[in-house]
C-alpha cells in the first residue's frame, strides 16, 4: 500500500519513491517492448529495430525485457492490488464517465485514490502483462516446443499480438491523460507530490481520508 | 545463397514488392518411395555439397539416423515399419524443406529479406538478414525450419539454389542410385509421377498416390506415395496449409490493430483540441498543479 500523507509545506504525497520507480520501470520497458514489438509487427516500422541496434539485438532482448516488466507488474500488483478493486463507487463514476471525458469533474461522484479508469487500465496491463508474459515464453523458444503441441505455438503467436494491441490502446490513452490532460498527473508520478486542489479535484474520498477529514460534499 | 534480386518472386517482410522480372521455369524435385532403398546416399551428398558438419547419429529404434533434422542435417530419410491389411510395408521417405508455393515461413516471417522465393520456386533462407526470431517455425507446416542456438539463425534445405542458379541439378539428386530422386521442371515431374503412380496400381497398390498438397499451393517437392491413402505413415501432413492463427495475424488483424493505433491517436489528439486539458481551479501551470 502506498503511504499517502499530507507533507510539511501542505502537499501531498500522492506516489512515494518506490511507487514511482516501480512505475518508471515498467514504463520505461513498455516502451522499449512497443517499440522492437512493433518493429517486427510491421515491415513499415521495421526501421525502430534498426534504430534500436538490429533486428537481432531487438530479438535477442525484447523477451528479457519483457520479464522485467512483468516483474515490474508483479510489484505493482502488490503495492497497488488491493486499491485496484473495482467497488460501487467505481461503477457510479463509470456511469458519468461522459462527464469526465467531457471536462465536466464537478459533474463527476467523489473517488478514492485511483478513479475507474485508471483501475481498468491496471488490470488491462496486468491481465495483458500475463498473457504476454506466457505467450512470449512459448514464442521465445519455438524450437522447443514438440511438433505435436504446435498449436501451443500458433496460439501464442495470434495471443501474443492480441493482447499487445490492448494493452497499446491503454498505453496511448494512458499516456495521453498523464502528460496531455490531467495537469499535475505527471509531476505526481516524478516527484510524487500533488496539491490539496489536486487532490480535492480529483480524488475527494482520497483527500479525505488521509487528511482524516469525513467525505467533503461539494 | 546464390540468386539474383532480378529472379525474386517473393521476399519476406518486405514493404515494397519484389525486383523479379526474369522468367524462370518452376522447378520440382521428385522423390519416388517406392523405388527408394534407403541407402542415404542423398544425406551424405547434401552435408558434402553444403559443407555441413557432421552430425552424431542417434539410435532411434529403425535405420533413420537422427529423430528429425538439424540446423545442418537438411535432408532426413524418415524409415517406418508400417503394418495394414497387406502385410508389412517398410517405408522410407526422404524429408526436407518441401518448397512450397505458398510458403507459410516466408508469410510469418518479420525480418526485410530474410526469406525469399526465387521465379523457379525455391524458397530459400538468407542467414544474412535473419533475426533468429523463429516466427517462421510457427508459419511451417511441415516442421522443416531448424534453429541454431550459436549462430542464432534458422537453416532449411536450400533445394542447392547455388547449383541449380548454374545449371545443375542438387546434390541429393545427383548422388541417388536408384534414380528414385530426379528433378526438372513441375511439369514434367508431375508427369512422371503420375506415369509412376499408375504403374504402381497396376501392380497392386491401388491407393498409389502423388503428394502435392493443394493447401500449400503445391509444392516443389512432389513425392510418389504407394500408400497414398496413409499419408501418416510416410510422416505427412493430410492437408498442410499456413496455420489459421498465423494468417489471421497477418491478414486481419495486422489491419485492424494498424488502424486501431492510427485511430487511438488521432482521437486523442482530436480529443485534446476540443476539450483541452483538466486544470485545477485557482493554480497555474507553474505551481503545484502545473506539469
Amino acid at each position: 500500500m502506498g503511504e499517502s500523507r499530507v507533507l510539511p509545506d501542505g502537499s501531498i504525497l500522492r506516489y512515494n519513491f518506490v511507487e514511482r520507480m516501480i512505475h518508471w520501470v515498467a514504463g520505461a520497458s513498455y516502451v522499449y517492448l512497443l517499440l522492437t514489438g512493433l518493429a517486427l509487427w510491421t515491415p513499415w516500422l521495421y526501421w525502430l529495430a534498426v534504430m534500436l541496434g538490429g533486428g537481432g539485438v531487438s530479438r535477442t532482448l525484447h523477451p528479457w525485457v519483457g520479464l522485467l516488466f512483468m516483474a515490474a507488474v508483479l510489484r505493482m500488483y502488490q503495492l497497488w492490488g488491493k486499491e485496484m478493486r473495482i467497488t460501487d463507487v467505481d461503477r457510479e463514476w463509470n456511469k458519468a464517465l461522459r462527464h469526465y471525458t467531457r471536462n465536466e469533474d464537478q459533474n463527476l461522484p467523489p473517488v478514492e485514490r485511483f478513479n475507474a479508469g485508471q483501475k481498468y487500465l491496471f488490470w488491462l496491463m496486468y491481465w495483458g502483462g500475463v498473457v504476454l508474459t506466457i505467450t512470449g515464453v512459448v514464442m521465445w523458444i519455438p524450437e522447443y516446443i514438440p511438433w505435436s503441441l504446435r498449436f501451443l505455438l500458433h496460439l501464442s503467436v495470434l495471443l501474443h499480438a492480441i493482447a499487445a494491441l490492448l494493452t497499446i490502446g491503454g498505453f496511448i490513452i494512458h499516456v495521453y491523460m498523464g502528460t496531455a490532460v490531467v495537469r499535475g498527473g505527471f509531476r505526481s508520478v516524478i516527484r510524487g507530490e500533488v496539491s490539496q486542489g489536486w487532490a480535492k479535484m480529483h480524488h475527494r474520498l482520497w483527500l479525505a481520508r488521509i487528511t482524516g477529514n469525513g467525505p467533503t460534499k461539494r | 545463397m546464390a540468386g539474383n534480386t532480378l529472379e525474386l518472386k517473393r521476399i519476406s517482410a518486405s514493404s515494397s514488392p519484389p525486383a523479379g522480372i526474369r522468367e524462370a521455369p518452376v522447378v520440382c524435385k521428385l522423390i519416388d518411395t517406392s523405388t527408394c532403398i534407403g541407402c542415404k546416399a542423398c544425406e551424405v551428398a547434401c552435408q558434402e555439397w553444403n559443407d555441413l558438419p557432421p552430425e552424431t547419429t542417434v539410435q532411434v529404434g529403425t535405420y533413420q539416423t537422427l529423430p528429425s533434422m538439424t540446423p545442418h542435417f537438411w535432408n532426413l530419410i524418415k524409415f517406418n515399419e508400417y503394418e495394414s491389411g497387406t502385410g508389412l510395408h517398410w517405408l522410407m521417405r526422404k524429408d526436407q524443406c518441401m518448397h512450397c508455393a505458398d510458403p507459410g515461413c516466408l508469410e510469418a516471417c518479420p525480418a526485410p529479406g530474410a526469406i525469399v522465393q526465387y521465379n523457379n520456386g525455391i524458397v530459400d533462407f538468407q542467414q544474412e538478414y535473419c533475426i533468429g526470431c523463429g516466427y517462421c517455425i510457427s508459419g511451417c507446416p511441415f516442421d522443416i525450419p531448424k534453429f541454431n542456438a550459436t549462430t542464432k539463425k534458422v537453416y532449411k534445405c536450400t533445394l542447392c539454389s547455388d547449383r541449380v542458379s548454374v545449371g545443375l541439378e542438387p546434390a541429393c539428386i545427383k548422388a541417388c542410385p536408384t534414380s528414385c530422386l530426379q528433378f526438372g521442371s513441375k511439369e514434367q515431374m508431375l508427369q512422371i509421377a503420375n506415369k509412376r503412380v499408375t504403374q504402381l496400381k497396376a501392380s497392386g497398390f491401388t491407393e498409389a498416390a502423388v503428394y502435392d498438397p493443394p493447401g500449400v499451393g503445391g509444392t516443389g517437392v512432389v513425392t510418389v506415395l504407394a500408400l497414398g491413402n496413409h499419408l501418416e505413415a510416410y510422416g505427412l501432413p493430410d492437408n498442410p496449409s499456413i496455420p489459421w492463427a498465423v494468417t489471421l495475424w497477418k491478414y486481419p488483424l495486422k489491419w485492424i490493430g494498424n488502424l486501431a493505433i492510427l485511430g487511438g491517436i488521432i482521437g486523442t489528439f482530436a480529443h485534446y483540441v476540443r476539450f483541452g486539458p483538466k486544470e485545477v481551479k485557482g493554480e497555474t501551470a507553474a505551481g503545484q498543479g502545473g506539469r
